[in-house]
């Protein structure tokens, strides 16, 4: 029996675990636990009242019992009745069992806030401490309402024991994270910043937990908290000769939250302290011990996380990179798998790219002789990441020679960024096509859809890189097994381009059809159709071929096929070839226009798969650059929209020609000639996951605001919830001000859920992108979210709300979010005329069965319309007199909430659209801004003056406009955001 | 001028930092798979609970001595030590310091260690609900709480004289 259950142990339970331990099946198991549960009951019921150490005893048993994967649908009394004995134990083994069990039955939780809030005014510290850790490890919203108001206390109280401080603040953090809304700092903000200077080692590191957290959330309000951690980061026990290494590293992560100090001083020290983390990794090891080394690389790698955040100590972060080379070699792999790691980030800094670069052949080694698969795979994203034009092609061939014998798990991956390195690193066009058509040969199974559909988008889009497309194709072609990928490409572009060829006897048009069609049968269904509408276009290309095609379109095989699709082809097809002229068999079969401009389809893939946090925004601006470049820049874009309207006024007969279903949107507007084909190929498509709608998502090429009613919305999923939306939030107004002056951040979250907001307007017209993240590791199901306007303002905003998620790509599916996984939803609006109340936004959804079903104020307010107007003084002046009638009026004093720093005044006054004017103003203190509000209906000229009284902590705001109602509004809006 | 789509891809890194804890479960297992410990630092139902058990264990039995410590594992990174049968593995966010966790796995041993002296699996699962008081002294919320071991053995200690 191991040493310390003597003496103080449970002998009986000792005995019981033994028992179970001696079992020699489940069976046996089952038995001898049935007959525990018996006994306990009996014991329980029995009429003889059992003492503490008796109910203690049980109670673990049950508890051990439930551990071993049983269900207890008893005890649950006992176990609270044990909370409150007086003596440790026995509380302990009752707050243990309510902890453990309480997922199950939460009908618990209110049995016990009376047992809790006696231990916690208790003032026993080992009593304070139990009640406070079973909140914490329950944290459910019921206590936050019954102890968020008490816990803060405690925290900050001068007669509290230190180990009580360190469970309180965490806490505190569980509470906050569980109910934000219930935990209100305010008054106690300052003192617990302050407690980053206790003397208590423990107590700041639970406290440092808390403040970043809570700094995350305000940073303004806890920017005090900066110069302290970096006081603190510099004094100290030790874990193997390092001092305080998880302090140092919690200390260097709140630092993150917030910009390089702005305080010489400060900024100076904490540089010192970071070069001393650097020198400290160059020194001779204090011990041999691994924990010695990982104490200390643990501290390091923070810091230059840290370093890397600030990206503006050029010295410092190529001293990181430096630092993190000598990593590279090291014979740990935990440190070579965590360099890799940290030098992904170090390469997207201009400072250290150079660098980074530095390496690349010890990490091309790496990628080639590292064990751990997860390894292999921080070596190939550090390559994707430090790949620019001088290393392009070194590295994407290394990566394709990686490929040949790459792990399953991770080829699709590295398909992808060879795909996305190619394309941002073409110079010549031909590489880039090479490169592609490699990539299949070698892992065809692994090419996704995206990225054969960029190579085209590229060919059509790049008429000097047709020609060698069309004969490297014809030659990969030749291969004697090649992969289907390879005959879709291959079909597409020899039926676009195969005329550039055709000059050769050796690919001559036959010679072209043959060794196309040779593949036919070998294909699925959605190739087969691509296959079918090349040959369509061979017979425009090269008119001798026709009576060959036509051959192959009557036989049984494609005119009489089971599948309908291929059979309506190959019978319009044919129809459309014997009756057509040439002319009209010229204008349809029309080469293919030029793709819009967009961001690349395998970008976004890559994006999808990584998470959205993965591709760097230095990455995607690169990207959507040199993508510019490649796709031959916007003015192509531009032809191609002329083109369509042009064709959207010459309406032609041909148009249902292949009896299409309703196509997107931008097909439907345009039932001409030359979308034919688009449809034909979208037709294709659609089979396999819609090539057209790939590239062309229908919700972003509608570039008009249609005005749709509220909740007609027709893309929202089915309302499979039937219950009725939620009232608003009661939190909602105060979400709603939060983003007065600003259009971007976090709008809402709690627990399951987080919704990010970024906005944009201009004039009248808005466009507002939600981000519904979800935060569990279970789907949303039935995820719904309706917008809807509240009376008078229906008639003066109108929504469109297209719901569209990040993957553009994915078939229609049950409006689920993937646990984790990110949606976005896009919002349009227009602003008819002017209005006070917020647009509501109604989400419901299903997590874990359970319905959730709530609504929030959508950020849009009258100032988002605003254009800022610059004036002079005299003109500000005169129009302030003009707006003299006292309803254009509205005046309101108030007291400062937040600090009177000027800067952050002007900030949130330039956040709220109007022109800060400069010099306008006789007292320097105050501030004026003019800006007029666009509506579709009217415009509404607005003045503002801001008086500030740094004594009396007051503002006085006056706004003056030519409608009462904007001023009225503004006056409320802007009173809430100093 | 609405049409610009790259945009959103800035916030979506403002937005996706989901933390609503650093340690998501701490788990203790043994080569055959039976938990020693599992606490739990955020909601999970019981289902999830064992599925997660498992999948960590199908996971991180399968590497050996020149694996690193850490695996991605769903979301999250499971950062994991193994001493002689037993694996104690930390469940955290991917972007948390690996090796503080990789050490505070260590330090939460060497008091386990010194607490039970010499400890052995026996002795977790005859002690089950004493683990759970060492880790509520080391770990809370899901955050580190105390790691000095003169500290959290004093503690522990003043507790066990306690009735």
């Amino acid at each position: 029996m191991p040493a310390v259950s003597k003496g103080d142990g449970m002998r009986g339970l000792a005995v019981f675990i033994s028992d179970i331990r001696n079992c020699k099946s489940k069976e046996a198991e089952i038995k001898r636990i049935n007959k525990e549960l018996a006994n306990i009951r009996s014991k329980f019921k029995g009429d003889k009242a059992l003492d503490g150490y008796s109910k203690k005893k049980y109670v673990c048993k049950l508890l051990f019992i439930f551990l071993l994967g049983h269900d207890i649908d008893f005890g649950h009394m006992e176990a609270v009745n044990l909370l409150s004995s007086n003596k440790y134990t026995e509380k302990q083994i009752g707050y243990l069992f309510i902890s453990v069990l309480v997922n199950s039955n939460s009908e618990l939780i209110r049995l016990i806030n009376n047992a809790i809030k006696n231990d916690l005014s208790s003032r026993n510290p080992t009593f304070m401490c139990l009640a406070l850790h079973c909140i914490a490890n329950v944290g459910s919203r019921e206590m936050a309402e019954a102890f968020a108001g008490e816990i803060p206390r405690i925290l900050v109280a001068g007669d509290t024991m230190d180990s009580v401080k360190q469970s309180a603040a965490l806490c505190l953090l569980r509470l906050y994270k569980t109910s934000p809304d219930l935990v209100l700092m305010g008054e106690w903000t300052s003192r617990v910043v302050h407690l980053l200077n206790d003397q208590h080692m423990g107590v700041v590191t639970a406290a440092i937990s808390l403040i970043t957290c809570l700094s995350q959330k305000n940073p303004d309000e806890f920017k005090t908290c900066v110069s302290l951690a970096v006081s603190r980061l510099s004094r100290d026990y030790t874990y193997y000769f390092v001092p305080a290494p998880w302090l140092s590293c919690k200390l260097l992560r709140l630092l993150q939250c917030y910009p390089p100090p702005e305080d010489g001083a400060v900024k100076g020290r904490l540089v010192e302290c970071l070069e001393t983390i650097l020198n400290k990794a160059q020194e001779p090891p204090k011990s041999k011990k691994v924990q010695h080394s990982n104490a200390k690389n643990a501290i390091l790698f923070e810091a230059i996380s840290l370093i890397i955040h600030y990206d503006s100590e050029p010295n410092l972060l190529v001293r990181a990179c430096n630092q993190l080379g000598q990593f590279l070699q090291h014979r740990e792999t935990n440190l070579r798998y965590l360099a890799l790691e940290s030098m992904c980030t170090l390469a997207s800094s201009e400072f250290s790219h150079e660098a980074v670069k530095t390496h690349i052949e010890t990490v091309i080694n790496a990628l080639k002789t590292e064990r751990d698969v997860s390894v292999r795979q921080r070596a190939a994203d550090l390559l994707y990441a430090m790949c620019d034009r001088s290393n392009a092609k070194q590295i994407v061939a290394e990566m394709l020679s990686y490929l040949e014998t790459a792990d399953y798990s991770i080829r699709e991956e590295m398909v992808l960024k060879v795909a996305i390195l190619a394309e941002k690193y073409a110079v010549d066009y031909s590489w880039y096509v090479d490169t592609i058509l490699n990539l299949i040969r070698i892992a065809g199974d692994y090419v996704s859809e995206e990225v054969w559909y960029r190579v085209i988008q590229i060919v059509i889009n790049r008429d000097d890189v047709q020609g060698y497309a069309a004969k490297t194709v014809f030659e990969a072609l030749q291969a004697p097994a090649c992969h289907e990928n390879m005959v879709k490409v291959g079909g597409y572009i020899l039926g676009e381009f195969g005329n550039l060829i055709a000059g050769d006897p050796r690919s001559s048009p036959l010679v072209q059809f043959n060794l196309l069609h040779s593949k036919f049968h070998l294909c699925s269904v959605p190739t087969r159709a691509l296959l079918l509408s090349a040959y369509i276009k061979f017979i425009n290309l090269f008119p001798e071929t026709k009576s060959t095609i036509q051959e192959v379109l009557r036989s049984d095989s494609q005119i009489r096929n089971s599948d309908v699709e291929l059979q309506q082809r190959a019978v319009e097809y044919l129809k459309l070839s014997s009756i057509a002229s040439t002319d009209v068999l010229a204008t349809v079969l029309e080469e293919m226009p030029p793709f819009p401009e967009r961001e690349s389809s395998i970008l976004a893939k890559l994006k999808k798969k990584k998470g959205p946090g993965a591709v760097s925004v230095n990455e995607l601006e690169e990207g959507k650059r040199e993508g510019g470049e490649l796709n031959g820049g916007g003015e192509r874009g531009a032809d191609n929209s002329n083109m369509a309207a042009s064709n959207a006024s010459t309406p032609s007969p041909s148009a249902d020609l292949l009896g299409l279903r309703a196509g997107p949107p931008v097909n439907a507007a345009a039932p001409s000639a030359g979308s034919l084909l688009v449809d034909v190929f979208s037709e294709a498509g659609a089979n396999d996951d819609g090539f057209l709608r790939d590239l062309e998502p229908p919700t972003e090429s509608s570039d008009s605001l249609l005005a749709e009613g509220p909740g007609d919305s027709d893309s929202a999923p089915p309302s499979v919830v039937s219950e009725d939306p939620a009232a608003p939030l009661p939190e909602s107004n105060e979400l709603l001000n939060k983003f007065v002056c600003k259009n971007n951040g976090v709008l809402f979250e709690n627990q399951l859920l987080q919704i990010g907001i970024k906005s944009e307007y201009r004039q009248n017209l808005g466009r507002m992108y939600l981000f519904y993240g979800n935060k569990t590791s279970v789907q949303f199901l039935t995820f719904t979210t309706t917008v809807t306007c509240p009376g008078e303002l229906q008639s003066h905003i109108l929504f469109m709300c297209t719901f569209k998620k990040l993957n553009v790509q994915a078939k229609p599916v049950e409006p689920l979010i993937e646990g984790g996984a990110q949606v976005q939803q896009v919002i349009n609006i227009e602003c008819l005329g002017d209005f006070c109340d917020a647009p509501l936004l109604n989400i419901k959804f299903r997590y874990g069965g359970a319905l959730q079903n709530f609504s929030l104020k959508l950020p849009v307010t009258i100032n988002k319309f605003f254009q800022p107007t610059e004036m002079a003084s005299n003109d500000f002046f005169q129009r302030w007199k003009q707006l003299s009638q006292p309803q254009q009026e509205a005046q309101k004093i108030f007291k400062a909430s937040h600090g009177m720093d000027t800067e952050v005044i002007k900030a949130k006054l330039l956040g709220l659209g109007m022109a800060l004017l400069e010099n306008v103003d006789p007292n320097p203190e105050n501030f004026v801004c003019a800006g007029v509000i666009q509506t579709k209906a009217q415009q509404v000229g607005s003045l503002l003056r801001l008086e500030p009284n740094s004594q009396a902590q007051m503002y006085r705001l006056t706004v003056r406009s030519s409608k009462d109602t904007v001023s009225q509004r503004l006056c409320e809006l802007l009173a809430e955001q100093f | 001028m609405l049409g610009d789509h790259s945009n959103y891809l800035v916030l979506v890194q403002v937005v996706l930092p989901l933390s609503p804890v650093q340690i998501r479960f701490i788990l203790i297992q043994n080569r055959a798979g039976k938990t020693r410990l599992a606490k739990w630092y955020m909601q999970f139902d019981d289902d999830e609970k064992q599925k997660l058990i498992e999948e960590v264990h199908a996971v991180v039995t399968v590497r050996d001595a020149k694996h690193t410590n850490f695996v991605e594992f769903r979301n999250f990174k499971i950062i994991y030590r193994r001493y002689a049968g037993l694996y104690f593995c930390i469940c955290v966010d991917v972007t948390d310091n690996n090796l503080a966790y990789l050490e505070a796995i260590h330090n939460f041993v060497e008091v386990l260690n010194e607490y039970f002296h010499n400890v052995c699996e026996l002795d977790l699962v005859f002690n089950f609900y004493k683990v759970y008081t060492v880790v509520d002294e080391m770990f809370l919320a899901g955050e580190i709480r105390e790691t000095s071991q003169t500290k959290v053995l004093k503690q522990l200690l003043m507790l066990q004289s306690l009735e």
